[in-house]
């Protein structure tokens, strides 16, 4: 039943991705805040 | 002036501008053709199997066909700021599209007026149903592609990579028409279905988005 | 506010725990399909959510389109993206619990092809938003929602006349479920239904301050001493 096991790591893989894909876009706008209020 | 003159004056004024340069309509049939050939090459079907095969081809075909063409369909008004006359007008948006849609209609009716003879030539193709059938899918069709096509087009103008956007935009929206299109052929050539349903929801598509796009030109002209 | 949310995100991971639990380990395990059937606790979740939130970006869109509220547009963004993502589960669910069940990937019957086909709009729908460079990016991306939910409804006509008339295998058929797994499956909603507020949350909050940075952005470089002075 290895489908069962693939199934829900593919679903928590994407949506880990996509998490992934927030906090990158957080830490560039950090970074250009800072860039502003220099 | 009434919405009906202006979408004809428009309409008009494009056809005539279509005609005395022909470069937009020459490069478009060669295109066709060209198309016609390389799908003759990819599949050798006998009489039966084209049969069964010919609706998607022919479509798609046809798809790619309208989508060259759709893709120009603002090109001129782009170069010479007619939008923004147009805009600063009180003619109706509406008319503007309906000119455009219709111009692309007529455009890509001619395309497959030429195509389709080729197609029966190269496949052999023979429709066993009710053939004169295939005069409603194709304008039905056609008119699918051409109305959200000619939206889309509008949309797309300011946008990057904008030759890719209008197929991006257009091909899942259009995927009940496409699904009936092809259908509707293929069980007209194979004579073993009905076209029936699928005229149905050919028509009901086209008197949707026609209404949708009618309601939101407007909005997507002055937006962009 | 600010208190709440890491107090939600611990509940909702909680939850999800617990659900994940009764998925693979408490419930019943399926008498035709076995343990694969499993699968279905995360696919039919995903799907419901999925089309909560496109549900969602329509109800948006149409607002923006009346009366051009920014919140209106963000929320679109936020349930559009999201959407996707969860919309991406199911696809690939799908056909991972389709395979060792019927033998076959992939098949067109109605709910599968009218997933496949909304994704697809509302995949269009992102790239328009990330191509356009018109200033009314928002309101274009709200007609095609538009678009897109009229489209819908063609959709499921044109798969139903397809199988009236091609018969096709029928995957996750109907039939009356057991109510344990129907409890199941609605406790694994619930978690992600919390899970996917929580994305939205972070998503709305990141694109308010995405905002926010662009147009003090826009206004450093306009008040900028220009070197022609």
């Amino acid at each position: 039943m290895t489908f069962l096991y693939v199934a829900y790591a593919a679903t928590w893989i994407i949506h880990i991705t996509y998490l992934g894909t927030l906090v990158q876009r957080y830490k560039r706008l950090q970074r250009e805040i800072e860039a502003l209020q220099k | 002036m009434s919405l009906a003159a202006i979408t004809r004056a428009t309409l008009a004024k494009d056809l005539r501008l279509e005609w005395r340069s022909r470069d937009a309509i020459n490069s478009m049939l060669f295109f066709a053709l060209l198309v016609v050939v390389v799908f003759s090459f990819s599949f050798d079907p006998n009489a039966e199997e084209s049969r069964q095969i010919a609706g998607g081809l022919v479509w798609v075909a046809f798809l790619f066909a309208a989508v060259v063409a759709l893709n120009q369909t603002w090109a001129r008004e782009l170069r010479n700021q007619v939008l923004d006359a147009f805009r600063v007008s009180p003619a109706p948006a509406n008319s503007l599209f309906l000119a455009k849609a219709l111009g692309n209609f007529i455009f890509v009716c001619v395309l497959e007026a030429l195509m389709t003879p080729l197609f029966v030539v190269f496949y052999k193709l023979r429709a066993l149903g009710p053939a004169w059938q295939l005069i409603p899918v194709a304008v039905l069709g056609t008119w699918a592609l051409v109305v959200n096509g000619t939206f889309f087009a509008a949309m797309s103008i300011r946008t990057r990579s904008r030759e890719i956007m209008l197929p991006l935009l257009l091909f899942p929206i259009s995927i009940p028409a496409i699904l009936a299109m092809v259908n509707a052929t293929t069980a007209i050539l194979t004579g073993e279905l009905s076209a029936w349903f699928w005229l149905v929801l050919l028509a009901t598509y086209d008197v949707v988005f026609t209404i949708a796009c009618l309601l939101l030109f407007e909005t997507v002209l002055h937006a962009e | 506010m600010k208190r709440a949310f890491p107090i939600f995100a611990v509940l909702t991971a909680l939850l999800l725990s617990y659900a994940l639990y009764e998925a693979l380990v408490a419930a019943p395990t399926e008498k035709t399909m076995g343990d694969v059937q499993r699968i279905f606790y995360y696919h039919v979740p995903s799907a419901w959510t999925a089309f909560l939130l496109f549900l969602i970006n329509f109800v948006a869109s149409v607002v923006y389109l009346i009366r051009r509220s920014h919140t209106a547009d963000i929320v679109a963004v936020v349930t559009a993206e999201v959407g996707v993502v969860f919309c991406t589960v199911v696809l690939v669910t799908g056909p991972l619990w389709a395979r060792p069940v019927w033998g076959i990937w992939w098949t067109w019957d109605v709910r599968l092809t009218s997933t496949l086909v909304l994704w697809l709009i509302y995949v269009s729908y992102l790239m328009l938003r990330r191509f356009s460079t018109s200033s009314q990016t928002p309101l274009l991306a709200a007609a095609l929602a538009v678009f897109g939910a009229l489209d819908v409804p063609l959709v499921y006509f044109s798969i139903w006349i397809f199988r009236t008339q091609h018969p096709q295998p029928v995957i996750g058929g109907g039939g009356s479920i057991d109510p344990r797994m129907l409890h199941i499956l609605l406790l694994n909603w619930v978690a992600f239904l919390c899970f996917a507020a929580l994305i939205c949350w972070s998503r709305y909050r990141l694109e308010r301050l995405r905002r926010e940075v662009e147009e003090t952005q826009a206004l450093e470089s306009l008040l900028e001493p220009r070197s022609l002075r």
